[in-house]
């Protein structure tokens, strides 16, 4: 890719009009707008009209209302200091399809139980940690893994569990249970675990 | 000419660049006109000569990376010659025109960074365009626990420097434009915050740290304000604020996940990842707020992770059908989407020609450079574990 020679560009001026002219043909026809050629800048009123950067508006898409509204989020500081016991609720783990978050029928059991132990001491506390298999990447599972979260949250809030008791956590693909690369072990891995929460005076 | 207009036709997504060169004969110029396609240009043949070493070894990683292919001297159409004996000095010679395009030596620096001047200033002579040669990347380096460090280094893997030392979970480093300083997602709290940490006086700070997720921070072109994820709300949204974690504003408001944020490089748009109707995709919304406006893929599905060209030219993204994909199309839609190499988390090099990304093999993560004209790709010297999610410096 050698550039211009100057001392032959005055030769060169007949046939830079017919690629000239090419190329505004061609840029016409393909509406390639952006992909201004290098070496003729010098064009006058170049007829390729066109927003260089791009930004024409496209289809506005309205997003499909899903009956499950976002409920605010518990402030952190009311959790801080609390003792974490994962073995209290390790039973309970709910498990997810494939890039859902979507609390299956199967999996409800788990979250009652969940709710059971909630009520029984109510001065306990609820973290709910997302996790998701390999097969996103990363920072779509982080988003995945957040909303499995909080998935299982909202469906404590049906069974009556005060949500500002629950705090959510996304691990993504961080943190698998089974460092497993087949079916079996990312299906252990789609997951939301269960940690209870004990004031920092009681555990 | 009419052979060359045709294949111009049914290239949509060629660049143009018309080389002129003397013919034989005459004083008549002949026209040769190189079309830069992406994927599928050819490289430049150099040769390479007098250079040994880690000279060499530097010198062949980053021209390869960036277009170039090696041939014998005598098949070249530019030769680059020189030594490497105490300093690195260097020559390069046009042999279709016949002309020196370059004579120069390096002092004063170790001899990979002397190289690396080198090569810049090969690309500059040859192409006219800066190189990538001295530029810096950032990265998560992650441990088979899950935790793992933001590490910094140069653009290909060498003089790495970890610059958190937490041992926890990290992840998207983001640099501040034209500044030694970066935003990343740290689970150190106990919550995934984000935090600025200035690279230079080694001072950080949590400028988003609210119930919840808060990961993908990316900072618009002049510095001033940050894009990122933040579940605050109740889902994962967009959310920009000014370079401290101020005025913090929500974009977008679904009970969907929206991620991995970028900008225009105008800064009129802020482009990220989410789905609609069931369907993973592209969309884009103003930093002020208004209508999102979906970007489509055709081709390629379930995007994710764009990373819109410094140029504005370009959107790099991951496709996944069946394993992850390195796609790039034009910014503005004008064709659809090409299938570059297998990788995930694509990133901009400076001059919008090369991107980094990360690959996956024998079940770790290393990264990868792109050249996307040639598609010439060379995987960057490597930190134990996984290494991934790649930031190039701009």
């Amino acid at each position: 890719m050698t550039k211009f020679n100057r001392k032959k560009k005055m030769k060169m001026m007949k046939l830079t009009y017919l690629l000239t002219f090419a190329m505004v043909v061609t840029l016409a026809a393909t509406g390639c707008r952006n992909h201004r050629p290098v070496n003729v800048t010098k064009l006058h009123g170049t007829p390729t009209g066109g927003n260089p950067t791009g930004d024409e508006p496209g289809p506005t898409l309205p997003y499909s209302g899903s009956g499950n509204q976002p409920i605010a989020v518990a402030p952190l500081d009311i959790f801080e200091g609390m003792v974490k016991d994962p073995s209290a609720l390790a039973a309970y783990t709910v498990h997810f399809a494939y890039d859902s978050s979507v609390v299956r029928r199967t999996e409800k059991s788990n979250v009652q139980a969940v709710a059971d132990a909630l009520s029984r001491d109510s001065s306990t506390k609820l973290l709910i940690e997302g996790n998701c298999d390999e097969r996103g990447t990363e920072e779509y599972n982080r988003a995945l893994g957040e909303r499995r979260a909080q998935a299982l949250r909202r469906e404590l809030a049906k069974l009556g569990v005060d949500p500002m008791r629950i705090r959510t956590i996304s691990y993504g693909k961080d943190k698998p249970a089974n460092p497993g690369h087949d079916e079996a072990a990312w299906a252990e891995n789609r997951r939301g675990d269960f940690i209870l929460l004990h004031p920092k005076t009681g555990a | 000419m009419k052979r060359h207009c045709l294949r111009l036709l049914n290239s949509c997504l060629a660049v143009f660049l018309f080389a002129a060169a003397p013919a034989p004969g005459q004083n008549e110029i002949t026209i040769n006109p190189t079309i830069t396609v992406l994927g599928s240009t050819k490289p430049i043949p150099v040769s390479l000569e007098g250079f040994s070493g880690e000279v060499a070894d530097v010198l062949k990683f980053d021209l390869y990376v960036q277009g170039f292919s090696f041939v014998a001297p005598d098949a070249a159409q530019y030769q680059i010659s020189g030594s490497a004996a105490g300093n690195v000095q260097g020559r390069v010679v046009d042999r279709v025109a016949k002309a020196t395009l370059l004579t120069r030596s390096y002092t004063g620096a170790a001899l990979r960074r002397e190289a690396h001047a080198f090569a810049d200033d090969i690309v500059q002579a040859i192409t006219h365009k800066a190189g990538i040669a001295q530029t810096k990347i950032a990265f998560k380096v992650q441990t088979p626990s899950g935790n793992g460090e933001i590490y910094v280094a140069d653009f290909d893997g060498h003089n790495a420097q970890a610059v958190t030392h937490d041992d926890t979970i990290v992840a998207a480093p983001a640099w501040v434009p034209g500044r030694l300083a970066l935003y990343y997602t740290s689970y150190q709290p106990g919550n995934p915050d984000i935090y600025f940490h200035n690279l230079s006086t080694g001072q950080r700070r949590i400028i988003a740290g609210y119930s919840g997720l808060n990961t993908s921070a990316t900072v618009s072109p002049d510095g001033s304000r940050v894009a990122m994820i933040l579940s605050k709300a109740g889902s994962p949204d967009v959310w920009v604020s000014n370079a401290e974690g101020g005025s913090l504003r929500q974009l977008t408001r679904t009970a969907e996940d929206e991620s991995s944020p970028c900008w225009s490089p105008d800064g009129q748009w802020i482009c990220f990842a989410t789905r609609m109707a069931e369907r993973r995709m592209l969309a884009k919304i103003s930093p002020s707020g208004g209508a999102v406006q979906r970007i489509p893929t055709p081709g390629s599905p379930n995007p994710t992770e764009p990373d819109w060209s410094p140029d504005g030219k370009w959107i790099a993204f991951t496709s996944q059908a069946g394993g992850f994909d390195i796609c790039v199309m034009p910014a503005d839609g004008s064709a659809p989407p090409t299938v570059l190499v297998g990788g995930e988390d694509p990133s901009w090099s400076p001059n919008s020609r090369t991107l980094i990304f990360a690959r996956r093999i024998g079940g770790r993560y290393v990264l990868s450079v792109l050249d996307v004209f040639t598609k010439q790709v060379k995987d960057v010297a490597r930190i134990s574990g996984n290494d991934s999610q790649p930031a190039w410096a701009k």
